[in-house]
């Protein structure tokens, strides 16, 4: 049986989000399986028609300029695409956080077709029990 | 290099994870016994595709510089 890592996706700013693709792709290109719980912040970037202003976080706000624009330049793939990506190469499950989805009246049909299904708490944190590592990013 | 690939996949210009994404996806398209290159200008892919490749059981036929980019290029033998 191939190893699990799962990850909890709160953050919407485009460096958390590439955190949570870089390390999808990383994992599957090892063999390992990815769960994905996408919640709050994130959960509002995963929305098909997402049209708010990529940021950076907070931690950097003195060089978000340049970062970003240097990302631009170099056209370097979003998180999201990563994501997208890395389900291609490996075992890769994503799935939308109920409570938010709740809050803000998403359903699975408003989000990236990457989204398995919307769950809860509970089914997610299940699946994290045969997990080596969970992430919370 | 002699070997001619069955497969390339130009990554040039694609940043990390990217490159070694595609090659991964060519790997798993192709036959066993078929040569895959992948062109990269990214440094990390230069030791991040061999490690995969050692990794995953396939045969590392080579890293070359060429003018500008790097070329690995592997062999799937499982």
């Amino acid at each position: 049986m191939s190893k699990t890592l799962s990850i909890v996706l709160a953050s919407g700013t485009i460096d958390k989000i590439a955190a949570a693709g870089v390390i999808t792709s990383g994992a599957v290109a090892n063999g390992i399986d990815v769960n994905i719980f996408v919640t709050f912040w994130a959960l509002m970037k995963f929305r098909k028609n997402d049209n708010t202003v990529n940021k950076l976080s907070y931690d950097g706000s003195e060089i978000s300029d340049l970062v970003l624009s240097k990302m631009n330049e170099k056209k370097i793939q979003s998180g999201i695409e990563m994501i997208r990506n890395a389900k291609e190469v490996g075992n890769v499950h994503v799935y939308g956080c109920a409570l938010m989805a709740d809050v803000m009246g998403i359903s699975k049909d408003d989000l990236d077709d990457m989204v398995e299904d919307i769950i809860g708490v509970g089914e997610f944190v299940s699946m994290t029990e045969s997990s080596y590592t969970t992430l919370f990013i | 290099m002699d070997v001619k690939p069955d497969r390339v996949i130009d990554a040039r210009g694609s940043y990390c994870p990217g490159p070694l994404m595609e090659l991964i996806k060519a790997y798993k398209q192709a036959k066993v016994g078929e040569i895959i290159s992948v062109y990269s200008t990214d440094a990390g892919t230069k030791k991040d595709a061999p490690a995969w490749i050692s990794k995953s059981g396939q045969e590392l036929v080579g890293v070359f510089d060429r003018n500008g980019y790097y070329e690995i290029v592997m062999k799937k033998v499982k």
